[in-house]
């Protein structure tokens, strides 16, 4: 299988590990093998190990080592927080993290949530099968 | 008498730990000893103590213990409430983690001056009556209850304490009839208690949807429910 994701200069990737976990960041500069300088638009612009990383499918549009502003306007452009939130990845973990603030009252909340949702399905299953059911007495 | 300042700061700043920026002699100067020695004639002014009222005669006294008797040493300290824990504010609610109502979910009143909890349940909801609970055996959960309608002033320890049982001799026969220790009703008095301060409580909760079935389920932890991890 061909890779898909490379690491290039306007690669987006997740950071997986350390101070900035779980924020985007910018591949702006290669610095050697295992090395990238990173940058995001409420961050400090500084190197990461690649291990640090793990690619996205966004990619934007940048020279290399751009300034500030023009980051921001090239990820405005090519609308990177609409994608990635709008991408399976990204809305897994708006779950998880929308998950992991419940309180207790909220979790009780959502378990009725889940009974109930269960209860219609139940339900429509068993209209289901009695429909099955006559039309095999029938045929 | 001039007033005092109202702020009595000395004129010595200092520099570092233990070294002051000005000499004795320095000192001397800037707080004007010079002046008040020159103002009474080369002397700095003495003033005489007050006579204190004269002491009555004492008496020696009549009796001298054989032995030194050791007198305790007084403790005038008092007890503070527990420090309650901030999450931990009236009407919030709480769960109960030992005892008989381990789980339930259960409405924070106010802290008694034991440091205790006073907790209800409400009775009618989940069966938890007034009821003292320790700080240390219970989660507070951050939802909370508007308590603005609920006096509770009347609730103090006191109200709490069991009653002394009173030692009646027992006969040989009736000694192994334990089961005549008369059980003891709660009084009518308790129970009218428990209904004023739970009518206030039931409409604040009956507002909220789904809270009313919230406070009458337990508690428990899941498979995958990790204590460490949960927001309560």
């Amino acid at each position: 299988m061909p890779f898909k994701r490379y690491v290039e200069i306007g690669r987006v990737a997740l950071v997986n590990y350390g101070k900035d976990y779980g924020t985007l960041v910018v591949i702006v500069d290669v610095v050697d093998q295992n090395r990238a300088l990173v940058d995001a638009p409420d961050m400090v612009r500084g190197q990461m190990n690649f291990k640090r990383l793990s690619l996205t499918d966004i990619k934007i549009d940048i020279p290399r080592l751009p300034k500030k502003k023009s980051l921001i306007a090239a990820m405005e452009a090519a609308d990177v927080k609409n994608k990635w939130e709008n991408s399976s990845w990204g809305r897994k973990l708006i779950v998880q993290k929308r998950r992991a603030a419940l309180n207790d009252f909220d979790r009780f909340k959502v378990m009725l949530a889940r009974i109930k949702r269960g209860g219609a399905i139940q339900q429509e299953l068993a209209k289901l099968k009695k429909q099955d059911a006559s039309r095999g007495l029938m045929s | 008498m001039a007033a005092k300042k109202a702020s009595l700061t000395s004129r010595n700043p200092e520099l570092i730990r233990g070294i002051r920026k000005y000499s004795r002699s320095k000192m001397y100067h800037k707080r004007g000893i010079w002046a008040i020695k020159a103002k009474h004639g080369g002397v700095f002014p003495r003033h005489e103590p007050k006579a204190a009222p004269p002491k009555p005669a004492e008496k020696p006294p009549k009796f001298y213990p054989a032995d030194d008797v050791k007198t305790p040493i007084p403790n005038h300290r008092k007890h503070k409430p527990t420090k309650l824990r901030p999450s931990i504010t009236p009407g919030t609610v709480l769960i109960l983690l030992a005892g008989r109502f381990m789980g339930k979910r259960v409405v924070f009143l106010k802290q008694l001056p034991s440091g205790l909890l006073l907790v209800t349940g409400p009775f009618k909801i989940n069966g938890v009556p007034l009821r003292r609970v320790n700080q240390a055996y219970v989660i507070g959960t951050s939802t909370k209850i508007d308590i603005s309608g609920v006096d509770v002033e009347k609730f103090d320890d006191k109200y709490f304490t069991k009653e002394k049982k009173k030692k009646t001799k027992k006969s040989e026969g009736e000694f192994f009839d334990t089961e005549k220790e008369a059980t003891k009703a709660l009084p009518q008095e308790k129970k009218d208690d428990q209904k004023t301060v739970d009518a206030q409580l039931i409409k604040a909760i009956e507002a909220v949807p789904d809270l009313k079935a919230y406070l009458g389920a337990r508690f428990s932890l899941r498979a995958g429910m990790k204590p460490h991890e949960l927001v309560f």
